[in-house]
Formats: C-alpha cells, sequence, structure tokens
C-alpha cells in the first residue's frame, strides 16, 4: 500500500532524511521512531505528498505520487505533527469543507462527517469555534479529518501529542482498530506506543533506518527485553552528533 | 469544483469575521468624504463621476486591498494549514484562484454598495451610463490588480503585517508611477520617452481611459498581465516554499 524507496531529501546542504526504504501492506500498522530531528516529519511529509523528495520513489496504492499527485493524494488520510485547522471555523463546518474537497457531496458527505465526529468522540464540540477548542479536541478534529473519506492509508504524525492519558489509551485503541484494514504509518517517540498498538517499527536516526522489524524481532535481534534500551543503543544523542 | 469549495471556504471566513465589513464600510465612508466633502461632487455636478468619484478609487484601494488580501497566503503559513491544504487531493491552481476570487468578491460587493451615487446621478442629471459602468470596470480591474500582488506578496511571508505593508508600498508605487505630477516631474527630469514608460508601467493612465470609457486594448492587455503576472507568481512561490 505504501511504498518507499531509496528516499532522500536534503534542505540546502542538510540532509534529512537518507536512502530509506520501506513498505507498509494493508492490515499493517507502522510506527516510525526516532529522535527529534531524526526526518520522521519529513518523511511524513513526503509520503503524504506535501512536498516532493530530492530523490527516491513513493508509491501509494501503486499509484507514484510525483506522477499523479491528486490521485494518490485521494487515497491517503493525513494527520499533520501541529494539527493545523482553520480557526474560524466550526468543527462540523471543517469536516463539512474537508468532506467537500474530498469529492463526498450531499448524503454521503454528511454521513462521513456523523461517522468522522462519532469516531474520534467530538459530538461535544460538534458546533463549537475551533479557536475555543483544547489541544485535545483539535488534535482529533484534525484527526477526523484525515478519516472521513475512509481512507485507504493513513499517515499520522504525533497522534498521541499532547493528549491526556485516557485520550492516548483510545486513540491507541483507534489505530489499532483502523490498522485492520488499513496501512496506517504513524510517527511517535512514545516506545509503549510501538507495543500497544503496532505490527512493527522502524527506528531513524539521522534520516537513516536503522533498526526495522516486529517489536519482538527487535527485542530478540539485540537481545534486550525493553525498546528503551535498543533506542538508546541504535540512535545518537543530539548533543553527540 | 474544488475552486468553488475553497472559495465558499473564504467567503465564510470574510464574512464570518469583521474584515470584509470593516473593509466595505471604510472604503464607502472615505469614497463618500472625498467625493461629497473634497471634490464637491453637488457644486461640480460631474455626471461623469469621473473627477469626483471614481478620481479616489485607486488611493482608497493602495491602503485598503491589501488588508482584506493580506490574510491570503500568510494566515495559511502562520496556522501551517497550507500543510492541509498541500496533502488535499486538489492543484494549487484551484486553491490560488478560489482565494482570490472569494477576495475579490469582497470588492465587487463594496463597489455594488455606492450604488446610491448612480442612482443620485442619474436622478440629478443625464449621465452616460456607459461611461459610468466603464468606471465602475476600471475601478474593480484596478482592484484585482492590487489584490493580485497582494496575493504574491503574502505568499512569501507567514507575517500579515510585512504582508500589510510591502502590499501597500508596492501598490502605492504603481499608483504613483503613472500620476500626472509624477509624469510632468519625470519628464523635465529625464525626458519624454522615460516618462512615457512611466505612464504606461502605473496603473493611473490605464484606469484613467476606461475612466472616460474608451476601451483600448492596451489598458486591458495591462491589467491582464500584472494579474496573471502575480497569480502565476503566487503559484510559483507556493510551490518552492514547500521544495
Amino acid at each position: 500500500m505504501i511504498e518507499v524507496t531509496q528516499l532522500c531529501k536534503s534542505f540546502g546542504s542538510k540532509r534529512a532524511v537518507a536512502d530509506l526504504s520501506f513498505q507498509v501492506k494493508k492490515g499493517e500498522v507502522l510506527g516510525f521512531l526516532g529522535p527529534n530531528g531524526a526526518g520522521k516529519s519529513t518523511t511524513m511529509r513526503m509520503v503524504s505528498g506535501y512536498f516532493p523528495p530530492s530523490s527516491g520513489n513513493i508509491s501509494i496504492c501503486g499509484v507514484d505520487i510525483l506522477k499523479q499527485p491528486e490521485l494518490a493524494k485521494s487515497k491517503i488520510g493525513y494527520l499533520p505533527e501541529s494539527a493545523p485547522l482553520y480557526d474560524d471555523m466550526t468543527v462540523k463546518g471543517f469536516l463539512r469543507f474537508a468532506a467537500e474537497i474530498r469529492g463526498l457531496r450531499g448524503a454521503s458527505r454528511k454521513d462521513a462527517v456523523e461517522r468522522a465526529i462519532e469516531t474520534c468522540f467530538l459530538q461535544k464540540v460538534a458546533h463549537q469555534s475551533i479557536d475555543t477548542l483544547s489541544k485535545g479536541y483539535r488534535h482529533r478534529t484534525c484527526l477526523a479529518q484525515a478519516l472521513l473519506h475512509d481512507p485507504e492509508v493513513l499517515i499520522l504524525d504525533e497522534p498521541t501529542d499532547g493528549l491526556d492519558p485516557n485520550q492516548k489509551h483510545e486513540v491507541r485503541e483507534l489505530i489499532k482498530n483502523l490498522g485492520k484494514e488499513k496501512a496506517i504509518l504513524f510517527s511517535t517517540h512514545i516506545l509503549e506506543e510501538v507495543d500497544a498498538s503496532c505490527t512493527r517499527a522502524i527506528i531513524v536516526d539521522q534520516g537513516k533506518a536503522v533498526a526495522n522489524g516486529s517489536p519482538s524481532e527487535l527485542r530478540a535481534q539485540y537481545g534486550m527485553d525493553s525498546l528503551h534500551d535498543i533506542f538508546r543503543k541504535v540512535t545518537t544523542l543530539d548533543t553527540a552528533s | 469544483m474544488n475552486t468553488f469549495t475553497i472559495y465558499k471556504r473564504e467567503m465564510a471566513s470574510y464574512f464570518g469575521q469583521l474584515t470584509a465589513y470593516i473593509a466595505i464600510f471604510i472604503f464607502l465612508v472615505f469614497i463618500m468624504i472625498m467625493t461629497f466633502a473634497v471634490t464637491q461632487f453637488m457644486r461640480v455636478g460631474d455626471a461623469s463621476l469621473q473627477y469626483t468619484f471614481f478620481y479616489w478609487h485607486p488611493l482608497v484601494y493602495v491602503l485598503l486591498v491589501p488588508i482584506v488580501g493580506m490574510r491570503m497566503w500568510s494566515e495559511e503559513h502562520r496556522s501551517n494549514t497550507i500543510e492541509l491544504l498541500g496533502t488535499f487531493p486538489i492543484s494549487v491552481w484551484s486553491t490560488i484562484l478560489g482565494k482570490y476570487f472569494a477576495a475579490a468578491t469582497v470588492w465587487l460587493v463594496a463597489l455594488i454598495l455606492t450604488f446610491p451615487i448612480w442612482i443620485t446621478t442619474n436622478y440629478l442629471g443625464d449621465p452616460d451610463n456607459f461611461v459610468i459602468f466603464s468606471g465602475y470596470l476600471g475601478s474593480f480591474l484596478v482592484c484585482c490588480s492590487f489584490l493580485a500582488i497582494t496575493s504574491l506578496i503574502s505568499a512569501f511571508t507567514k507575517d500579515q503585517v510585512v504582508t500589510l505593508v510591502v502590499s501597500c508600498f508596492v501598490c502605492f508605487l504603481i499608483y504613483m508611477l503613472g500620476f500626472d505630477q509624477v509624469a510632468r516631474w519625470v519628464q523635465t527630469l529625464a525626458g519624454n520617452e522615460v516618462a512615457e514608460v512611466f505612464t504606461a508601467t502605473g496603473v493611473w493612465d490605464h484606469f484613467r481611459s476606461l475612466n472616460v470609457g474608451s476601451f483600448r486594448l492596451q489598458d486591458f492587455v495591462w491589467f491582464a498581465t500584472v494579474i496573471s503576472t502575480a497569480l502565476l507568481g503566487t503559484n510559483f512561490i507556493l510551490k518552492s516554499k514547500r521544495a
């Protein structure tokens, strides 16, 4: 579903992503781990089609995102890192707008908006203006936007960031459930989430993949029981690089 | 279709907040003060509306058009919603045009709301309504040109104040370039040819010719060039900002 091969991205002379390749199949949830500045968000922005890679290929359900960007993007639901929203709209108004952009009209738009509001527990704030929402609600509104069109591929950049423990738990369960019939790529630096909802994990460091496998495979490979220890072993401290 | 979706959102945003109302209100008040108090519309009896009414439009646009246009892209950059737009399955052009048309509609509403002066002129005198229509067209085209320039400048920065100040400055330059006094001053300084270039580059000459109802090809070419160049530039800047 998501196929990334030899992805590179440089900003000026700075190399953000170097020769990264991975695949996410239907029914898989791939956790994207790494320290801050490892290139996680950069990779996700490229995979979601926000900006093009310096080199390499990205294909979404067999569609090359550089050659047919609109078709590829229509198969993706994307939650950006900062959960950007239009503050001057209501939650429902924003979701209606996003649904219309996704080509949903009339009754199917209404159903999609209702379903997304339900899935992300937004009933209480549906008619509230977005600029009055708390961070947790903002995040979930943006997540709802990504689920509207029932996409085959979900790309979630730190979906649990800024949520309280209850909400974190709910989002993890949601990801796990959605992952049964979708291909999900999500980034996090909370390692418990890997065990909680991922079928596989990639650890990136300085733009390169340094470990790749299911949580149990990683444990066996490094002979360590704690993902924290593995993470610390394979990544460099930002003060050291 | 996507252009229309973006257009609807922008319209809801303009008229859901104070921006559009304030701009339209100030525009109407300012224009009326200038027309009736400064150029004394009633005493002069200018039935073409050329010297008392339309005369002030470009100057007001220099100040007010960037106020409506400044949030066009700056706000998207600041709140990072540009990342949402960039990952929606729509082309960059449909967002550019949707936003542009919405802002232009705000000004169309403002212009339409000046209709009492048109009624007054028809009641008190016997104006050539074709010339008045042509004046309105010229006014709207000046507005659209300034709006396209604001769109281009707002694509550069997430700071709305910078957009506002720079856009006002650029529009003011274009306004001044073709102004009679400036043209005369340039003429004595650098000669006829340079003065003609100044006049042709500035907005004034093109606006004036539509004011008197002469549909010259060069005026439409000028407006079309400014608007399309600025919008193409917007597209280019947005694309290169994302790379």
